[in-house]
């Protein structure tokens, strides 16, 4: 378990350690953890620093603490773009001020929510009756000859979660698109508090539907380092292969469906055809077809083990649909090309998961910080940042996937394996980190005295990667915007807690 | 005489009921042979008119502040697609109503149609209604040329833009079917339907992403029995159309003036066999197909008006020559 340097500083002394990290020290921003104490705030800012080639993988907190009449850090937006909205949500959600931010707007609280009411403390109370507008959300108009605004949704066809999607556009050409998220604000980072480590996991694990085992597995890695639980070398290697059959349905459902959105239908019944008997194994494997279950606090359980027989099948099977689906002209013409991110883009923006690999950060959790020794991994990259090197590397991705379970069922046997019991002992804090299908999720704990949960923080890598749609989009079309859409994949219900 | 135009008038009135009560089915036969095909179950064939059935109970419902081209659209829609049923030669060509069947009044009465569907998309005020408007609009403007020149180069050899006549000489003479300036004129033909019925790779019409639609972009708000209507009269375009390719092209079983009730007959079967096996090959050519970028469609329709305009020089050429 990586040891985390833990440093507690005055707000003044945060943008001179956050520099130095983010400079010279490689680290990236993983998270922003603001919670109440005794006599105000503290305010946690989680760097993180991969380990493959440049010693082992390094972790460093910073604690700011603040007053409770005037809560004021200063801002990192200018360090760090994630940083600033951080920062936001942290604002909507506590009340605490990031002084001198470049945009000082709502981004969590919609604006129909009264001013002075922070919803994550302790004190917020029932949701209060709408009222006290700060006015419309404050979309830029653009103007000149020819552009129009195309308002999509929150509510869209088809079974898709709420977004507010608007396009300033000239003939079919994109000029602007802002999106607009967090319409189901469910609290769930507060209904944790108060609970027992082991009765968080089942809100993990629906933190965001299609990726139960990534944020349940980031969850269970927080709280094992929190109550100080060793789990068994055999446990870790299993809820790998849990994260992989996770990352494998996945994928494949939306192989298929990016090419049920340039209209060839027929590969996309082929997805959904190997999408189903996935989801049968995971049935088998773990009692539920979405995986729920198999990973637990200290351990994990898999009922039967994947036949390597049917893995190796279903590899074959995604082999030749997206063969197929490359070698049509049509398909590939709508795929290359389409919606570049770029690797300064996305770097920049601090994007995680297949986006950024496929524009050409070499980013992956498993290998990056990993928990448990898997042996080499292979991480698969593009650089031409389009909707085909998403496709490629999703898919590349699956053959990668397969072999890792092929060689880890190997050495493994079906049932439970589970260390120490998770107990409690005293005011803990614990970090997790997992490359789930769409990129790295990290969980941070906090223990109160009793051993019950007094926060979590959850960050899916939706919400890093959800700015990079509109970034990518500017200069498509607007009928290219639901593939690009769906080849970004990202959820709202991760973004949105 | 009046046996000829008895004969002729229980064509037309054969051939109206049939596009009538086939249109929906044909639409339901080609959904089947994709999902057979995709392995899935499919709805069946009937599916279609189970579903007109449903929206004609519903409540009729409009958006706020449209007006008089909204409601107009689909009655227009339906009326130019039911006009054009009746005149075109599809069960026969000795038709009362033959002289209506001008390649020139045909083409601008489906054009009727479109246009009023996209002013009545245009009239919802939405941003969707304008979207597949102007997208209509862009592809309606490439198709209607291709479908005069193309037909235009058939009339070449008939010496009349009356389709009638243009089926009878080509009966008459099957061989011409294979010239060259038929063949190009067939190719261009049928590209010019499947764009003009928002068939893949120009338009997808089964789904459900409204940024990506043009046909059904513009039929977004509408409901109830106004839906039915759109519906229905969509699927009689692609029936006539189809059946028009048929009897240009496979003009075989088509009554000719002076035949009697059993060449009637077997023109009516004639034309449920050819346009039945039309849809089925359009279906088959689309599950392999996938819908074009947007942008290159034009270039798609640019090429079926080249391939027209060369019928049309093929035909004055060869027809020189000879």
């Amino acid at each position: 378990m990586t040891e985390r340097l833990v440093l507690d500083i005055g707000p003044g002394e945060l943008p001179g350690h956050a520099a130095r990290l983010l400079g010279d020290g490689g680290h990236r921003l993983a998270l922003v953890s603001a919670c109440e104490q005794a006599g105000g705030f503290r305010v946690v800012y989680l760097f993180t620093a991969a380990g493959f080639d440049q010693g082992p993988e390094r972790r460093t907190e910073l604690r700011v603490h603040l007053p409770a009449d005037d809560p004021v850090v200063p801002s990192l937006a200018a360090l760090s773009f994630p940083a600033g909205r951080f920062e936001r949500e942290m604002r909507d959600l506590y009340g605490i001020v990031p002084a001198d931010h470049p945009l000082p707007r709502r981004l969590v609280r919609h604006h129909h929510w009264p001013r002075g009411w922070y919803p994550m403390r302790a004190d917020a109370g029932p949701p209060p009756s709408f009222g006290d507008p700060e006015g419309p959300f404050p979309f830029l108009t653009v103007t000149g000859p020819g552009v129009y605004e195309i308002p999509v949704g929150p509510v869209h066809a088809g079974m898709i979660e709420p977004g507010h999607f608007r396009f300033s556009v000239v003939g079919e050409t994109i000029l602007k698109l802002k999106a607009r998220l967090w319409y189901v604000h469910k609290g769930i980072e507060k209904l944790f508090e108060g609970r027992a480590p082991a009765d968080g996991l089942e809100l993990a694990e629906r933190v965001s539907g299609d990726t139960s085992v990534g944020h349940a597995l980031a969850y269970c890695l927080a709280v094992e380092e929190a109550t100080g639980c060793a789990v068994p070398r055999k446990a870790q290697l299993m809820r790998a292969v849990l994260l992989e059959l996770e990352r494998l349905y996945n994928h494949v459902t939306d192989l298929g469906a990016l090419c049920n959105d340039v209209a060839h239908a027929i590969l996309n019944a082929h997805a959904q055809r190997v999408r189903e008997r996935l989801l049968r194994l995971n049935a088998e494997v773990t009692g539920h077809r979405l995986l729920r279950g198999g990973v637990i606090p200290g351990g994990a359980e898999l009922r039967v083990l994947p036949d390597p027989a049917i893995m190796s099948a279903v590899a074959a099977d995604v082999a030749e649909i997206v063969d197929l689906a490359l070698g049509h002209t049509v398909v590939l013409d709508r795929f290359a090309g389409t919606a570049e991110l770029s690797a300064e883009a996305a770097r920049d923006l601090g994007v995680l998961g297949y986006v950024a690999r496929a524009s050409g950060l070499d980013v992956d959790a498993r290998r990056d910080h990993p928990f448990a020794d898997i042996g080499p991994l292979s991480v698969v990259t593009r650089t031409s940042g389009d909707v085909l090197a998403r496709f490629q590397v999703r898919a590349e991705e699956i053959a990668v996937s397969v072999e890792l379970i092929n060689r880890l069922v190997a050495g493994l046997s079906a049932g439970v394996q589970l260390g120490e019991r998770v107990t409690a002992g005293g005011p803990a804090s614990g970090v997790g980190i997992a490359e789930g299908w769409r990129g790295t999720i990290v969980h941070r704990v906090e223990l109160a005295g009793d051993g019950t949960l007094s926060r979590v923080k959850i960050v899916d890598p939706s919400f890093f990667n959800w700015p990079a749609l509109p970034v990518a989009l500017s200069g498509a079309i607007v009928p290219d915007f639901p593939l690009v859409n769906k080849s970004f994949n990202l959820s709202y219900a991760g973004n949105d807690l | 005489m009046s046996g000829d135009l008895m004969s002729g008038l229980i064509a037309t009135v054969l051939q109206v009921v049939l596009v009538i009560a086939g249109a929906p089915l044909l639409v339901g036969l080609m959904r089947q042979v994709r999902a057979r095909m995709e392995g899935r179950a499919g709805a069946g064939v009937p599916q279609p008119w189970r579903d007109l059935r449903k929206l004609l109970r519903k409540e009729p419902t409009e958006p706020r502040d449209t007006g008089w081209p909204f409601r107009l659209a689909p009655l227009v829609l339906a009326g130019t697609a039911l006009v054009v049923a009746a005149v075109v030669p599809l069960v026969s060509t000795a038709s009362p109503l033959d002289s209506a069947a001008d390649l020139f009044a045909v083409t601008a009465l489906l054009a009727l149609g479109s246009v009023a569907l996209a002013l009545g998309g245009l009239d919802t005020g939405t941003a969707f209604g304008g979207m597949g408007a102007s997208r209509e609009v862009t592809v309606l403007a490439l198709v209607e040329p291709t479908i005069l020149v193309s037909v235009f180069a058939l009339s070449v050899r008939a010496g009349s833009t009356n389709l009638g006549a243009i089926v009878n000489v080509t009966e008459a003479d099957p061989m011409r079917v294979l010239s060259p300036a038929s063949l190009l004129a067939a190719v261009a033909l049928a590209v010019v339907t499947i764009a003009e019925t928002g068939r893949i790779p120009v338009d997808n019409p089964s789904t459900h992403l409204e940024l990506t639609m043009i046909h059904e972009a513009m039929v977004l708000e509408y409901s109830g029995p106004d839906l039915a209507l759109i519906e229905w009269a969509s699927a009689a375009r692609l029936t006539v159309l189809l059946g028009l390719l048929g009897s240009l092209f496979l003009p075989w079983g088509v009554a000719t003036a002076g035949t009697g009730a059993l060449a009637v007959l077997i023109g009516v079967a004639a034309f449920a066999v050819k346009t039945a096996a039309l849809g089925v090959l359009l279906a088959v050519g689309e599950v392999f197909m996938a819908k074009l970028r947007l942008f290159r469609i034009p270039e798609l329709l640019a090429g079926s008006f080249l391939l027209a305009l060369l019928a049309v020089a093929a035909s004055f050429f060869l027809a020189g020559g000879a």
